[in-house]
């Protein structure tokens, strides 16, 4: 690790203000939706853009935190792994409290009502499977459930995160009314992420795969490298 | 003079919200100021008859739970969470982005089975004697409203067409100009926007052409100049920007059937009991409200129009 010189990304990665930067970041939708909501910028119908902004960063953050190995692939920036936990975890945050003001405050607690939502309405149902899947993975997220899962379950468990996304992404797009475009825009960019995934080294444009890092090692680092039990990932 | 006869189930403007602004407006509309009226509603001075009736007054003796204790949605609200997809997709676009529509000059065809078939300028619309009418909104996304439409009876319109034994239903549609509306660019539904009833429907007192709403024109995103209101079915049946009235034998299409015909019929009337297939519509939401309300059959109309629909079975004509 030290024999390795560091560019300015790498430093600025590794150093020590950059969890609590990512993670102040993950709270600014929430700042932001709470001021609005004060402001009465959340317009006419204040519960219902909040049902829509906090899903919607769900789903953002999601793709965030599977964009993580990818990008650290193609930018050649280990550092980056250290953040994909909790970048997962915000976005099963947004996803709770999705879930929470539609419950809590949409519907009132109305537990009839939403039960009967979710056996009925297959958008809701397909919701809240992702939504358990997360919790899963959120349970699941710490060290120590790490090493009681062992390495190779853990993994296999996790893999359920795309699972989550696809479900999350086929929430949006069955929601909308008549054909708009923006849900599409989410789930290209999840089959994007998906196709990264992959995708042969040498099919990376620009990119040739390298000795140590070459395609193989492509496949298997996504989910080896930067997850917990290859310790890159072992603060938090 | 115009004296209006309200039953029960419709809204009154006894109730004001929010107070200090609408006790200025309803200083302006209570004073009977025709010329006012008639200069909010286009400016031309246009206006004939009496145009806005006095606001009726509720005796105060009705139950909290009746209709016509319902507030008004404040004008804001209704102004700035629109669904008018030629203008974009999300609430707050139409407002954004209606100042783009052309509302003068502007002509409705009205024609087909019609024995007069005729246009009609702007203008001559607002020469139709203007009442106003306050009426329960109520959307098919599972929000209401409550607002003060300036309008007159459909039916005065049809009747200016003579329109023949073989009109048994109206097709309506909406103005469809890429320059002046850019949410066409989008395939959200099929261009023009379509709509229709049945001729009794139509012709039902309750069904009105509005012009203007809360005492003043009709807003852009509202669907300037002059738009449809059916107070007892989803506000998507109360089309928008109105430019083509076609009397007709058969059904007509009509645009949330074609683009989705399992989840919206062509009757549409407000029904707790049929849910629509992705969501309940057994409650909804007041706008300016926290908690939700149960759905009225007919969206509290029922007194008036459930007799349109005698021995229908109005799960499958939904």
């Amino acid at each position: 690790m030290a024999a390795v010189s560091k560019g300015p990304v790498a430093r600025a990665l590794s150093s020590r203000w950059a969890k609590p930067a990512v993670f102040a970041l993950g709270l600014v939708p929430l700042g932001w939706m709470v001021w609005l909501g004060l402001s009465g910028g959340l317009g006419a119908e204040p519960v219902a853009e909040a049902v829509r902004q906090s899903g919607l960063w769900a789903l953002r953050l999601l793709l965030v935190a599977l964009a993580v190995t990818p990008l650290r692939i193609l930018t050649g920036q280990p550092g980056l792994a250290r953040f994909r936990r909790m970048i997962g975890l915000f976005a099963f945050f947004y996803a709770l409290l999705h879930v929470s003001v539609y419950v809590g405050v949409d519907q009132f607690f109305d537990w009839a009502a939403v039960w009967k939502d979710i056996v009925k309405r297959p958008y809701i149902t397909v919701g809240m499977g992702a939504l358990l899947i997360l919790t899963a993975l959120a349970a699941t997220s710490t060290n120590g459930m790490v090493r009681r899962l062992g390495g190779r379950r853990w993994k296999a468990l996790h893999k359920a995160v795309f699972v989550a996304g696809a479900a999350g992404c086929v929430h949006y797009v069955m929601l909308v009314k008549g054909w708009q475009y923006p849900p599409f825009v989410y789930a290209a960019i999840f089959l994007g992420l998906v196709g990264l995934r992959h995708a042969k080294g040498p099919a990376v444009p620009g990119r040739e795969p390298r000795r140590h890092e070459g395609h193989k090692d492509f496949h298997k680092g996504l989910l080896l490298k930067g997850s917990p039990s290859s310790g890159a990932d072992t603060s938090l | 003079m115009l004296i209006k006869v309200r039953s029960a189930s419709q809204a009154s403007e006894s109730e004001v919200t929010p107070r200090g602004l609408f006790l200025s407006r309803r200083s302006i509309i209570a004073g009977g100021i025709a010329g006012g009226a008639a200069l909010a509603l286009g400016g031309t001075g246009v206006v004939t008859g009496p145009a806005l009736a006095a606001p009726f007054q509720a005796p105060l003796t009705v139950s909290p739970k009746d209709p016509r204790m319902d507030a008004r949605t404040p004008m804001k609200s209704a102004t700035s969470y629109n669904n008018f997809y030629e203008f974009g997709t999300d609430k707050t676009d139409p407002s954004e982005n209606a100042g783009t529509l052309r509302t003068r000059p502007w002509e409705i065809a009205v024609d087909g089975e019609a024995g007069k078939p005729a246009t009609f300028g702007i203008e001559d619309l607002l020469s139709f004697p203007l009442e106003e009418r306050v009426y329960r909104l109520r959307c098919v996304e599972g929000w209401s409203m409550v607002i003060p439409w300036v309008g007159f009876p459909l039916a005065e319109l049809l009747k200016r067409v003579d329109p023949t034994g073989n009109a048994k239903y109206v097709a309506f549609q909406t103005l469809a100009d890429r320059s002046q509306m850019p949410g066409l660019k989008y395939p959200v539904l099929q261009w023009p926007y379509v709509e229709g009833l049945r001729m009794d429907e139509a012709m039902h007192p309750l069904t009105i052409l509005a012009v203007g709403m809360y005492g003043e024109t009709l807003p852009n995103q509202n669907g300037a100049p002059v738009r449809l209101v059916v107070p007892w079915k989803y506000g998507f049946k109360s089309i928008k920007s109105i430019v083509r009235i076609t009397l007709t034998q058969d059904q007509p299409p009509t645009s949330w059937n074609r683009s989705q015909p399992r989840e919206y019929g062509f009757y549409s009337n407000v029904n707790p009991e049929v849910d629509h297939p992705r969501w309940s519509q057994a409650t909804e939401r007041r706008v300016g409200e926290f908690s939700r309300r149960k759905t009225l059959p007919f969206n509290g109309y029922g007194e008036e129009v459930a007799s349109l629909y005698a021995g229908m079975d109005l799960r499958k004509n939904y």
